[in-house]
C-alpha cells in the first residue's frame, strides 16, 4: 500500500529531535523527555518492519522495549530525585564532578 | 482515509515533539510528550498493531507521564507559575542531530523496501507467542522489573542510622 519507508523516515525524525533534546536540555527532567523520543522513534520502526515484512513477533519485541523504557524511566527519576536532595537542584551541570 | 489519517497523526507526532523539545517550560514540554505519546498510539492503530497501540496509551501516556508530572513535582521549588527548562549548545546540538538525521534518511531512502502488507497478529497470537517462542524473553523482562523495582527502593530510601 503506502512505501514503508514515509514511516521509517517519521521514525528517523523522531529520533533526531530525541538527539536534540538530549544534546541541549540542562534540565534532567528535559533529558528524560527526549530519551522517550528515541524510545518511541524505535518503537515505531520495529513495528513498521513488522507490518511490512516479519508479523506476530514485531509487537513482542516492541512490548519488550517498552517495558525496557518504562523501567529506566523509574530508575531515571529515582536518579534525579537523589540529584536534587544532594545538590537542591537537576541541572545537569550539578552533576558533573564526582564529589559532593 | 487511511491515508489521510497516517498524514495527520504524522504532522500530530512531528509538532508535538518538536514543541517538546524547544519549550521553554517544563510542564509544557512535558503535556507536548503525551500529546506526542497518543499520536504514536494513533500510528500503531493505523499499522494494525492494536495490541501495542493500547499499551502505548496504557503505560506511556498513563503512567511515565504520570512519573514525569511526580518527578517536576518532587524535585523543584516552584517560586511562580513557571518551571523553567532552559537549553545550551543549540547550534551543536541542531548541526549534529541534522547530520543524523541525514545520515538516516540516506540509509533508508537507498534501500528498496516493498510495500506487501503483512498481518501483524492479534493479541490472542502475541500471547500466544510471548509464552512459547518468545518465552526467554518474557522471563528475563520479568528478572529486569524485579531488579528495576528493587534498585528504584534501595535508591530512594533514607538511610536510618
Amino acid at each position: 500500500m503506502i512505501d514503508p519507508r514515509l514511516f521509517l523516515s517519521l521514525s528517523a525524525v523522531l529520533f533526531c529531535l530525541g538527539v536534540y533534546g538530549v544534546l541541549t536540555r540542562r534540565n534532567a527532567l528535559g533529558v528524560l523527555v527526549a530519551v522517550e523520543l528515541m524510545a518511541n522513534a524505535v518503537n515505531l520502526n520495529l513495528l513498521t518492519f513488522g507490518r511490512y515484512v516479519t508479523g506476530v513477533s514485531a509487537q513482542v519485541f516492541t512490548l519488550f522495549t517498552m517495558a525496557l523504557t518504562v523501567a529506566e524511566v523509574v530508575v531515571g527519576l529515582a536518579i534525579v530525585v537523589l540529584l536534587y536532595k544532594s545538590r537542591k537542584d537537576v541541572l545537569i551541570e550539578l552533576a558533573s564532578d564526582l564529589s559532593e | 482515509m487511511w491515508i489521510a489519517a497516517a498524514a495527520l497523526s504524522s504532522l500530530a507526532l512531528v509538532v508535538s515533539a518538536l514543541r517538546a523539545v524547544i519549550s521553554t517550560n517544563l510542564v509544557h514540554s512535558v503535556f507536548w510528550l503525551a500529546a506526542m505519546l497518543l499520536s504514536v498510539a494513533a500510528v500503531f492503530f493505523l499499522l494494525e498493531a492494536s495490541f501495542i497501540g493500547v499499551m502505548q496509551i496504557l503505560l506511556y501516556t498513563g503512567g511515565v507521564i504520570t512519573l514525569m508530572l511526580f518527578g517536576i513535582m518532587l524535585t523543584h521549588r516552584v517560586e511562580g507559575t513557571v518551571v523553567p527548562n532552559p537549553s545550551h549548545h543549540r547550534a551543536f546540538g541542531a548541526g549534529a542531530s541534522l547530520f543524523l538525521l541525514s545520515q538516516l534518511l540516506w540509509a533508508i531512502w537507498s534501500t528498496p523496501l516493498s510495500a506487501t502488507l503483512v498481518p501483524l497478529g492479534t493479541t490472542a497470537e502475541v500471547g500466544v507467542a510471548f509464552l512459547t517462542d518468545q518465552l526467554l524473553a518474557f522471563e528475563a523482562l520479568s528478572v529486569l522489573l524485579l531488579g528495576v523495582m528493587i534498585g528504584a527502593i534501595v535508591l530512594t530510601r533514607s538511610k536510618d542510622p
